[in-house]
C-alpha cells in the first residue's frame, strides 16, 4: 500500500525519499516554487514553496513527505507569504522587466503575475551590480540575480566545472565566476553547459538570440506558471547531488 | 449611477505611454465617459486638480516638480493609482540610480563637448532633479498599483470598471504583466 | 610569498576541509588574502578558485580587498556603545587621519566595527589584526596610535594592552569544582568493568559486553542527570548523545565526531571565554567523556575568531593532556579508547554558532545552515554522526561523570538541573561572570551585580527576550527564562529603541544571505529602524515591522531569521513610547529625506532658492 499525506484535504501518495513538493508535483498538484528544479537536489533557499505542515511552516521542497502529514498550501495565509517573498526579491534586485529579454519566459515574473503581485511594495534597494559582457557568447546581468544557485548547482553537479559560485554574505551575497579576473570570458563555460540554461531569470543570457519570440508567444504569455509547472514534474536527475571538485575529491 | 466620478490623470517621469494605453481602450472610451469626467489631465489641459475620486498617475519621481504634483494628487484624490512600470518601480528613469547624479550632470553639461556654452542649468524655473528616481509608493501612500509597460488597454479597462462598480479590482495572471 | 603559503598548506596536509584554517593563517601572515594567494590556495587544495573566493568572501575577518598592516575592528555591541565606543572610534580615526571603514592611502591602517567580541564586561573593546584589546580609553588609543604610526609589529605591543580579566564574581558547582584532570574519565572508565561494575546493581546491563557497559552507563547517567544544552536551545544532552551513538554511519568511513561549539557569538555572551580560560581541562574532559559514550575518536573545538588569543593556551592544554594519556591512543591505558581533539578557528561569522553552519565551516565551507532533517547526530561532519554541544554543556557533562547524576540533579530546579553561568554586562557596578543554580530570579542577579534603577534586562542576547521591571521575579531556568548566558542590564537613562536598533543592525550584518526572508528582511528591518531613528517613521512603519516579523518567523531558514525581529517587537511591546515619540503624526512618510535628495543637485547648480527645496511636512 502506498503511503499518503494530506495536501489541502486530499491524499497525495509519495515514494520514499520524496519531499512534500516533489510528491505533490508528481501527483499533479501544484505548490508555487522558485529555486526548486526537478533535476536538482532541493535547495530550500527562496522559501516560496513554504507550506504549513501539521501547523508548522516549512519549505515543502526540503520537507520529507511523511504518512499522515497534514499540509496546507492553497491558503490565503501561505499565498500572502509567498507574495511577500516574491516582492522582497523584486525589491532587492534591479528587475526592470520592460527591457529584459527574459521577460515572458522568466520564472520570477511568472510567479509574481500568478500570485497577484502588483508592486514590490517595499522600498527598492537599487543595488549597483555591473554587467559582465566579456564573454563572446554570454551576457551576465547580475541586476536580476535572485541567488537561487541553480547555475552554481548545475555547473558543479552536472558540468563538473564550477564556473559559478557565491561570495559575500547577507545582502552583499553575490554570484561570482571561476576566474582570477572575475570575468566570464576567462572561465571554461561553454554553450553546451547545463549551467547556462537553468537561470530562471535573466542573468545568464545567450547573446544574439534575445527577443526572438514575439510578445504573446513567449512561454508565460500562453498559460500561467501554475498550469505549466506540472509539465516539469520530477524526472530522473542528471545531477550527482554533490560536486566532486568542491569536495576536493576529484 | 447618479453622479459621474471625477478622475484626474498625470504623467510624471513617464513617457505618456500609459495614457496612450488608456486611449487604447478604443470604443470603450464612450462607455467610460458615461461613468466619469476628467479633472486635471493632459486630455483636458486643466492645470491643477480639484477634489477627485480617482487619480491615475503615470511615471516615477525624478525631480522636485514630480513630488509637488504627486502631493497635489494625493491631497485631492480619494483613490490614488500608480499606473505603469515607472510609477510602480521607478522604471526606465530609475536605471540611472546606480550612477551619481553629480557625475551625470557633469558628464552631460560640462564634459560633453558638443555643448557650445557648457554649464549646468541653474534657472530657478527648472525643477531640480532628485539624486535617485523613486516609485510613487516611497513618497506617498498609494492605494492601487497597475504594473506593465504600459498596462494593456484590457488591464486598464478591467481595473477601471471594477473600481467604478465599487468592486475591489481583481486582475488575473493574464492581465498582470510587468513588461 | 609562495614559500610561506606552501608551508601553511603543508601544515594543513593540503586538505580541502582545512580551507578556512588555511585562509585564516594566510590572512594573519600577510594581513590580507591577495588574489595570487587565492589562486595558490585553490591549486594547493585542488579546489575551484571560485569556491576559495566564496569562502574568503563569507567571513568578515578575511580580507581580499587590499593589504593593510593594522586592521582595527571596534566591538559594536550595545554595551560597547553604552561605554562610549562611538566617540572613541571618532577620536581614533581623527588621530590616525583615516576615514572609518576605509584603508588609509598608505595601506597602514583601517578602523571599522565588528559584532560583539565577547568583552562586554571590560569594554569598549577592539581587535587589532584579530587580537583583542579591552578597556579602551583615550590614553590607550593614544598608545595604540603611537604604536601604529611607529609601525611596531603587533607581537611587540606591550602585553598589558591585551590582558583580559575573568571577572568571576560568583562561582558555583562548575566554576568552583575541585576536579583534577582525569577525574571524570577515571570515573567513567571505572563504570565499565572490574569490581565496581560488579558491585553496581543495575541488572538490566547484564549480558552487555564489558566494553560497552561503561559507555552505556555514562550515557544512562547523562540522561538521568537531566542535563540540557547550554547553548540556548536546551535540547536534552543524553538524548542527543544516544541518537548519535545509535546512528548508523556510512560504513566506508565509519567515524563519529564530537564537536564543541565555542563560537560564542550572541552579543552580550562571554561565559565561554572564561570557561575556556579557566576550565579548559574540564571542557576537554567532557568532550572525551562524550567521545567515550558515543564511540567517537575525533573531536573538534570550534573557537570563535574573536578568541584567537586563546588558541595557544588551549593547544598547550591539549598537549599536556596528551602527555598525561588523557587524550590520544588508549586513554588512561584503557585499550581501544582513542580520542583526540583539534581546534578550528572561526573568522567572524555569528551564524556559525548554528550547529549545522558550524559543521559546514569545520568542513572549510561558507557557514550556511543546512537543511534539516537530517540532523548532525546522524549526518554531521563529513555526513557522519556528530554530537555538537556548547562549552558549558561539556563542562557540566564532566561534572556529572565525576559526581554522578543524583548529585547533579540535586542542584537547580525540578526541570532545570545544575547551574547556569551568566555573562552580566551593561549598567551595573560589577559586570562579569556569575554562576547560579538554575532557578535564580532576575532580581537576585541584579542585586548581586549592583544594578540600580534598572529599566530592562536583555536575557540571552538579541535572539533572546527583553524584560521590564515587572518581570524581574522571573527565573533563569528552562521552564521560564531559558538563556545561553547573556544578561545585559539597561538602566533608566537608556533608550530601549536604540538598543533594538543596534540589534537590528547586528542581525542584518550577520545574516548569511542564504534564504530570501532573512537576507532581504533583516536589511529592511534595519533600514526601517533607521528611518524611525531619523524622525521619518510612522505607524505605517510599525505595521511593516510586524509584517516582516511574520514573514521571518514563517519562512526563515534558521534561528537567526526567526528571532531577528524579537528585540524590536519586545521593546515595542514594553517600551512603546520610545518608538511613538519618534513617529510623525501622519500615517505615511517618505522612505527617505526628500530635501536631502535634492542636495546633490543644489550643489551642482549652486541654487538655494525656495524651489530648490522640498519640505517633508507638506502632505
Amino acid at each position: 500500500m502506498t503511503e499518503t499525506f494530506q495536501l489541502d484535504g486530499e491524499d497525495v501518495p509519495f515514494a520514499p525519499g520524496q519531499s512534500v513538493l516533489q510528491a505533490a508535483l508528481s501527483a499533479g498538484r501544484y505548490i508555487p516554487h522558485l529555486c526548486y528544479h526537478p533535476e536538482f537536489k532541493p535547495h530550500g533557499s527562496c522559501k516560496v514553496c513554504t507550506v504549513k505542515a501539521n501547523g508548522r511552516t516549512a519549505a515543502s521542497c526540503t520537507l520529507p513527505a511523511q504518512a499522515g502529514l497534514n499540509v496546507e498550501s492553497e491558503t490565503g495565509e501561505m499565498n500572502d507569504l509567498r507574495r511577500t517573498l516574491v516582492q522582497m526579491l523584486f525589491a532587492e534586485g534591479n528587475h526592470f522587466c520592460p527591457s529584459c529579454e527574459k521577460s515572458g519566459n522568466c520564472t520570477l515574473q511568472a510567479l509574481g503575475s500568478d500570485l497577484g503581485v502588483m508592486t514590490a511594495g517595499f522600498r527598492h534597494f537599487y543595488p549597483d551590480r555591473p554587467v559582465d559582457a566579456s564573454h563572446p557568447d554570454f551576457l551576465l546581468d547580475f541586476n536580476r540575480c535572485i541567488l537561487c544557485e541553480l547555475c552554481v548547482r548545475a555547473s558543479c553537479e552536472v558540468d563538473n566545472k564550477c564556473v559559478f559560485a557565491l561570495s559575500g554574505r547577507g545582502l552583499t551575497k553575490h554570484l561570482i565566476v571561476n576566474a582570477a579576473s572575475g570575468k566570464l570570458a576567462d572561465t571554461d563555460v561553454a554553450l553546451t553547459d547545463k549551467a547556462v540554461s537553468v537561470c530562471p531569470v535573466g542573468v545568464i543570457l545567450k547573446k544574439r538570440v534575445g527577443f526572438a519570440v514575439p510578445i504573446g508567444q513567449r512561454r508565460y504569455d500562453q498559460r500561467p506558471i501554475s498550469e505549466q509547472a506540472l509539465d516539469d514534474a520530477p524526472r530522473p536527475s542528471t545531477a550527482s547531488g554533490a560536486c566532486a571538485a568542491c569536495e576536493g575529491t576529484s | 449611477m447618479s453622479k459621474k466620478l471625477k478622475v484626474a490623470t498625470t504623467s510624471l517621469a513617464g513617457c505618456f505611454g500609459c495614457h496612450m494605453s488608456l486611449l487604447d481602450i478604443d470604443e470603450r472610451l464612450f462607455d467610460l465617459l458615461e461613468l466619469i469626467e476628467f479633472d486635471r489631465s493632459p486630455l483636458t489641459d486643466i492645470k491643477h486638480c480639484g477634489p477627485c475620486d480617482v487619480g491615475l498617475v503615470e511615471g516615477g519621481l525624478c525631480n522636485a516638480e514630480n513630488v509637488h504634483v504627486l502631493r497635489e494628487f494625493r491631497k485631492n484624490c480619494k483613490i490614488l493609482v500608480a499606473v505603469g512600470a515607472c510609477a510602480v518601480t521607478g522604471g526606465l528613469p530609475a536605471q540611472r540610480n546606480h550612477l551619481s547624479l553629480a557625475d551625470c550632470l557633469q558628464e552631460v553639461y560640462v564634459t560633453e563637448i558638443s555643448l557650445e556654452h557648457g554649464g549646468i542649468p541653474n534657472d530657478p524655473e527648472l525643477p531640480l532633479p532628485l539624486d535617485k528616481v523613486h516609485p510613487l509608493h516611497e513618497v506617498v501612500k498609494v492605494d492601487y498599483f497597475l504594473p506593465g509597460c504600459p498596462p494593456s488597454a484590457d488591464t486598464i479597462w478591467k481595473f477601471l470598471t471594477d473600481l467604478l462598480a465599487g468592486r475591489t479590482p481583481s486582475l488575473g495572471p493574464e492581465l498582470i504583466r510587468y513588461d | 610569498m609562495t614559500h610561506e603559503l606552501q608551508s601553511i598548506l603543508a601544515r594543513h596536509q593540503f586538505a580541502p576541509t582545512q580551507l578556512l584554517q588555511v585562509l585564516r593563517e594566510v590572512q594573519e601572515h600577510y594581513s590580507w588574502i591577495a588574489p595570487e594567494a587565492l589562486d595558490y590556495v585553490a591549486d594547493g587544495l585542488g579546489l575551484p578558485r571560485a569556491r576559495v573566493e566564496g569562502v574568503a568572501g563569507f567571513y568578515s575577518f578575511l580580507h581580499s580587498d587590499a593589504p593593510c598592516r593594522y586592521r582595527l575592528l571596534f566591538s559594536d555591541n550595545i554595551t560597547d556603545r553604552m561605554l562610549g565606543n562611538q566617540e572613541l572610534i571618532a577620536y581614533l580615526c581623527n588621530k590616525l587621519w583615516v576615514e572609518r571603514g576605509h584603508i588609509s592611502e598608505d595601506g597602514l591602517v583601517s578602523v571599522d566595527t565588528t559584532s560583539c567580541t565577547g568583552l562586554c564586561d571590560q569594554g569598549p573593546a577592539l581587535l587589532v589584526n584579530g587580537w583583542a584589546i579591552p578597556r579602551l580609553t583615550h590614553e590607550r588609543l593614544d598608545q595604540i596610535t603611537e604604536l601604529i604610526l611607529g609601525k611596531t609589529p603587533v607581537e611587540q605591543w606591550p602585553r598589558e594592552l591585551f590582558v583580559i580579566e575573568n571577572n568571576i564574581h560568583r562561582a558555583d558547582i562548575l566554576l568552583d569544582n575541585p576536579m583534577e584532570p582525569g577525574d571524570a574519565l577515571r570515573g567513567v572508565i571505572s563504570r565499565g568493568g572490574g569490581l565496581e561494575a560488579a558491585a553496581n546493581a543495575r541488572s538490566w546491563r547484564e549480558g552487555i559486553p564489558a566494553a560497552e557497559q561503561g559507555q552505556l552507563a555514562i550515557l544512562d547517567e547523562i540522561k538521568k542527570s537531566n542535563l540540557r544544552g547550554r547553548g540556548g536551545a536546551g535540547f536534552t544532552t543524553g538524548l542527543k548523545w544516544e541518537a548519535c551513538r545509535n546512528a548508523s554511519g556510512d560504513h566506508a568511513k565509519e567515524q563519529r565526531y564530537v564537536v564543541c561549539n565555542a563560537d560564542e557569538g550572541e552579543p552580550g555572551t562571554f561565559k565561554d571565554r572564561v570557561l575556556l580560560t579557566t576550565q579548559a581541562d574540564l571542557l576537554f574532559e567532557g568532550m572525551t567523556v562524550c567521545a567515550y559514550a558515543i564511540g567517537a575518536t575525533r573531536g573538534f573545538l570550534y573557537l570563535r575568531g574573536e578568541y584567537r588569543y586563546l588558541l595557544e593556551p588551549l593547544n598547550e592544554t591539549l598537549a599536556r593532556r596528551r602527555a598525561a594519556r588523557l587524550l590520544g591512543r588508549d586513554i588512561l591505558e584503557h585499550g581501544g579508547f582513542d580520542f583526540d581533539i583539534e581546534i578550528h578557528l572561526g573568522a567572524g561569522a555569528y551564524v556559525c554558532g548554528e550547529e549545522s553552519a558550524l559543521i559546514e565551516s569545520l568542513e572549510g565551507k561558507r557557514g550556511i545552515p543546512r537543511n534539516r532533517p537530517p540532523y548532525p547526530v546522524t549526518h554531521g561532519y563529513l555526513q557522519q554522526p556528530t554530537t555538537v554541544n556548547n562549552v558549558e554543556t561539556f563542562c557540566a557533562a564532566a561534572l556529572i561523570a565525576a559526581g554522578g547524576d543524583e548529585w547533579y540533579r540535586s542542584v537547580g530546579t525540578a526541570k532545570s538541573a545544575g547551574s547556569k553561568v551568566l555573562s552580566v554586562s551593561g549598567d551595573c557596578a560589577r559586570p562579569g561572570i556569575y554562576e547560579y543554580p538554575f532557578g535564580v530570579t532576575v532580581r537576585q542577579v541584579l542585586e548581586d551585580c549592583g544594578a540600580e534603577n534598572t529599566l530592562a534586562v536583555q536575557i540571552s542576547g538579541p535572539s533572546g527576550v527583553c524584560i521590564a521591571a515587572d518581570e524581574f521575579d522571573r527565573r533563569i531556568a528552562f521552564e521560564d527564562l531559558a538563556t545561553a548566558g547573556a544578561f545585559m542590564v539597561f538602566d533608566a537613562s537608556r533608550d530601549m529603541f536604540e538598543v533594538a536598533r543596534n540589534f537590528a543592525h547586528f542581525f542584518a550584518h550577520e545574516s548569511c544571505g542564504f534564504c530570501t526572508p532573512c537576507r532581504v528582511g533583516t536589511a529592511m528591518l534595519s533600514t526601517t529602524m533607521d528611518k524611525i531613528a531619523n524622525g521619518h517613521g510612522t505607524l505605517y512603519d510599525l505595521a511593516e515591522i510586524e509584517k516582516l516579523d511574520r514573514v521571518l518567523n514563517q519562512s526563515a531558514h534558521c534561528g537567526l531569521g526567526h528571532t531577528a525581529c524579537n528585540p524590536t517587537l519586545d521593546t515595542l511591546k514594553r517600551f512603546r513610547p520610545t518608538y511613538e515619540r519618534r513617529l510623525k503624526s501622519q500615517d505615511f512618510e517618505p522612505a527617505f529625506d526628500l530635501d536631502g535628495a535634492l542636495a546633490a543637485a543644489r550643489r551642482m547648480t549652486g541654487r538655494d532658492d525656495a524651489g530648490a527645496h522640498l519640505s517633508t511636512e507638506e502632505a
